[in-house]
Order: structure tokens, then sequence, then C-alpha cells
């Protein structure tokens, strides 16, 4: 059997694992990033909407090869079809891009090659390798077919929402139903949606989640759902949900289906604990990405920089103990757990309110002349008639 | 459990979803291990309703 030997061996080639290989290469640790799939990137598992402001504290310049639309807002649409345009004036930095994910995934990982890591296509970790005093000491795995064995001093754990690396070194990434989403999506062409908005339809149309249209331009769009696991009823699939709004969205109705994916997402504000000896979680490994909106691309990069950075120092004293890769921990949750948590109060009291209660708090929203759009100027108008949905939330904000 | 193959879409989320770490995705392939203890929550899930559970329509 072929045995490799590296310093760091870094478990899927996402957004987060792609960061993490060149933050160690680029620290002068030896990098080998393997990626179960014949290509990175593809297929599709993902809306592609992100926000702008991030891109420049993960250092990814943006660039027009992998950016499919550049957003003008967004529109919240309530149960009833009530609608709240918000521009880019007022919305801040909420507004962004719709990337292109296989160029954009790509594009990371040639970042990751270029700053040395090395890439193993088509291979897929199978399980973890521990020395007689049960330290972790690698990963075994499958390239091309083939078993092989990669000896690290630390593995990342990268494998996105699947997250089985951890869980096989012994970590508890299981969830509860209550934070997951499933989610099915289709790629349309021919539909009559505004192409500069990204919108958001919520409500009964995607139980505890929400139907996104994101454009692609030219009549093109992703249109998909996210469902709360334990809303799901009666063996109804998040697939039967999308084709019944599409069948009476007249604007969709018409459409083209060229592309269908599916997935799932975590809807908690991440794991409590995302290192072990001679182990990091990132990504959506590790479970880190905005529980009310689904949206993790960013979480990634930043968590895969972290643990890149991180890493590093622990090379200079060659200590790669739990003790040691805490700063990890501290640095994602300094910089991201308190705006994680809160989305995640707002995720499990949005999934409370019933359809009507929706509809007049989009119209509340629509009336009122807020000018600058953020979440504590929409909570302050809400808590005018509905104190009791913002309760709790007032000094989280 | 049984797979349809014709409308799996090798997504993962059974996977990740799996409260027993029981499932691999191999390819196109789902595995399932002896640690299923039948919860039923892969079935439950599937956003394209692809699996169900040996014995059962
Ligand atoms: C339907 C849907 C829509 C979404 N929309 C958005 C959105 O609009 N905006 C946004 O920001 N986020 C969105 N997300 C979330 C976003 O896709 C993820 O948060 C992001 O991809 C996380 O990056 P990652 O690197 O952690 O994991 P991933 O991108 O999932 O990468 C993990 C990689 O690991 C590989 N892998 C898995 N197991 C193994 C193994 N055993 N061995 C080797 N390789 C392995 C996989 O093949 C994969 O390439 C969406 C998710 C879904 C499901
Ligand atoms: S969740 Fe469904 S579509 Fe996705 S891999 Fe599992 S069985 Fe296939
Ligand atoms: S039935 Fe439950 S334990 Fe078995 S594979 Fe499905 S989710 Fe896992």
């Amino acid at each position: 059997m072929k045995k490799y030997h590296c310093d760091v061996v870094v478990v899927g080639g996402g957004p987060g694992g792609s960061m993490a290989a060149k933050y160690c290469a680029r620290g002068g640790l030896d990098t080998i990033m393997i990626e179960k799939k014949a290509e990175i990137g593809a297929p599709l598992r993902c809306a592609e909407g992100v926000s702008k402001k991030w891109l420049e504290e993960v250092d990814i310049t943006p660039d027009p090869a992998w950016i499919s639309t550049d957003m003008k807002g967004a529109i919240i649409r309530s149960p009833s079809g009530h609608t709240f345009k918000l521009d880019e004036s007022q919305a801040g930095n909420e507004v962004g891009y719709v990337l292109e994910r296989h160029l954009f995934d790509k594009h990371l990982a040639q970042e990751a090659g270029r700053a040395g890591a090395r890439i193993m296509m088509r291979t897929a970790a199978r399980g973890v390798i521990r020395d007689k005093a049960g330290k972790l000491i690698g990963i075994k795995a499958e390239s091309m077919g083939e078993p092989i064995e990669i000896y690290a001093k630390c593995v990342v754990a990268a494998d996105g929402f699947e997250s089985q690396v951890g869980r096989w070194a012994g970590m508890d990434t299981s969830l509860d139903q209550a934070d997951i989403l499933t989610c099915a999506q289709y790629r349309m062409s021919g539909i009559d949606i505004e192409d500069e908005y990204c919108e958001f339809i919520i409500g009964g149309a995607a139980p505890g989640g929400y139907l996104w249209i994101f454009p692609k331009g030219n009549g093109m769009a992703n249109v998909g759902l996210g469902i709360l696991a334990t809303k799901l009823k009666g063996g109804k699939t998040p697939i039967d949900y999308l084709n019944e709004y599409i069948a009476k969205d007249p604007r969709l109705s018409e459409g083209t289906v060229t592309e269908i994916s599916s997935g799932m997402v975590s809807g908690c504000p991440g794991l409590d604990e995302t290192v072990g000896d001679n182990i990091i979680l990132v990504g959506d490994a590790a479970r880190i990405i905005d529980p009310l909106t689904g949206g993790g691309i960013c979480h990634a990069c930043r968590t895969g920089m972290y643990a890149g950075k991180v890493l590093t120092e622990c090379n200079k004293t060659g200590d790669f103990s739990k003790e040691a890769l805490k700063p990890y921990e501290k640095m994602w949750r300094d910089r991201m757990e308190d705006k994680l948590i809160r989305n995640y109060m707002a995720k499990e009291r949005f999934a409370t309110v019933d359809n009507d209660t929706l509809d007049d708090l989009v119209l509340m929203i629509q009336d009122s002349d807020i000018s600058e759009v953020n979440v504590w100027n929409l909570l302050k108008v809400v808590k005018e008639k509905y104190p009791e949905l913002v309760e709790g939330f007032e000094d989280l904000i | 459990m049984i797979v349809n193959y014709g409308k799996c879409l090798h997504c993962g989320g059974c996977v990740g979803a799996c409260p027993q770490n029981a499932i691999y995705l191999n390819d196109y392939i789902l595995e399932f291990n002896e640690d299923c203890n039948n919860c039923g929550r892969c079935v439950k899930l599937c956003p394209v309703g692809a699996l169900r559970r040996e014995g059962k329509k």
C-alpha cells in the first residue's frame, strides 16, 4: 500500500479545505489536500449567494471570472405575495454577488496549489489512523480506487455537511433534527424575474426555512428552498414543495429546468468543540454556517484561513494537541459567534410564526420608513406590534 | 435501506444527517453499515425521497 507523509492533511476540497490548505502551505507546512470527487466545485449544491464585505477579510479579490451577478438589492416576499424591496443604499453589506461556484471553488483550490499544497483528486478519506497509544496520526483513504495511507501531524476535517472525518476521530458532530434544513434546487432559465435582485420567499412555501430565487443573468436563476426537518410532514419532500411553488408562480411556471440539485445545511450556531488532539474542523464540517440564511461560504473561508494560521504557529513548537489548537476555537468564536447565536435564535423564533403574521410583518416593514435596513432597525419596527417576537434579542443586537 | 438510484442525486445529505454515522457515499453508491439502527431519519429527510426502509413501500 502506498504511504504518504506530510505535516497536514486536509480532507475536502471545498472553500474551507482550500483556504486551510493555502494558509498551511503558505506557513511552510508540507500540505496535502484530498478531494473525493473528480471535479472541485461540481456538481452544484449551493444557491451561490454571498455578501461582499468578507471577501477582503480573507484576502480574496473579486474576479468577474467567478462572479455571475452583481446584486443591486433583495426582495422579501410574504406568503400572500406582499413584497419588501431592499436597495443597495439601504441594505448595506447585505447586498452581494451570485457566484459561479464551480469556478470560485476551483480558483481557491488553484490558489492553494500555488501556495505549495499538493492536491489529490478522486481521493476519499475512509477512516483515521491511530498509533498504539491512540494518538491520531493520519487517515486511511482510497485514491483512484487504491487504498492508501496519509500520515500527518494534524488532520483538517473540511468534508462539508457529510462531516464524517470528525466523527471517525471521535468528535461529536451529530445534529438534532431541529437543526437540519433539507434543500432542493433547480437551475431555471426563461423565467420572468428581476435580474439584479435576490428574492427570499418566506412562509408556507418552505416551512421553517425559505425559498430563494438567486438570479444568474438573462432570465436564469437558482430557484430552490430549504425546509426545517421537523416541519416535514406526511412524506412530502423538499422537491415536492419546490414543484408546487413553481407551478403556482406564473413568473416561474413556464421556465426550463437545466439542473437539479439537493443538499442539506445545518442550522445550529457551530459545534461546541471544533478541535481535538491532532484534528481541527472547519466550515460546514464544524457546523459553522449562518443558521438563519444557510450561508456558509464565507464561514468556510474564514475558518479555513484561521485553521491554516493556527497550524502554522503549532508547527513552530511541533505541538498539535487540542490545547495547542485552542487559539483556532477562540479566533472563529470571537469573530462570528455572537451573530451565529443571534441568527440561531431568530431562526428558532421565526419557525413559530404563522403565515398571517409573516404577511403582516412584511406589510409593516413595507409601510415603515426605515432609511437604513439592518437587523436592528427591522427589529425595532417589529417590536412595536409584536414585542413577543423580539423578546430576548435586545442585548444580542 | 433501499436506495432508488433513479432519484438519488448523491448529495451526501443523508450521510451528514445520520445520527449513527452509518452511511458512506462511495461515488454514486450509498453504503450502509451495521451501526444503522433503522431510525428512519435519512428516509424522512432525503430532499428527493430516494430512500425507503426494507419491507416498506
Ligand atoms: C442547497 C444549498 C444552497 C446553499 N446556498 C448557499 C448560498 O447561497 N450562500 C452560501 O454562502 N452558502 C450556501 N450554502 C452552504 C454552502 O454551500 C456551504 O456552507 C459551503 O460549501 C461550505 O464549504 P465547506 O468547504 O465547508 O464544504 P463543502 O463546500 O461542502 O466541501 C466539502 C468537500 O469535501 C469533499 N468530501 C466529503 N467527504 C470527503 C471524504 N471522505 N474524502 C475526501 N473529500 C471529501 C466533498 O466532495 C466536498 O467537495 C448552500 C448549501 C446548500 C446545500
Ligand atoms: S440525501 Fe437522498 S439524494 Fe442525497 S445522497 Fe442521500 S439518498 Fe441520495
Ligand atoms: S435509518 Fe437512521 S441510523 Fe439508519 S442510516 Fe438512516 S439515519 Fe442512519
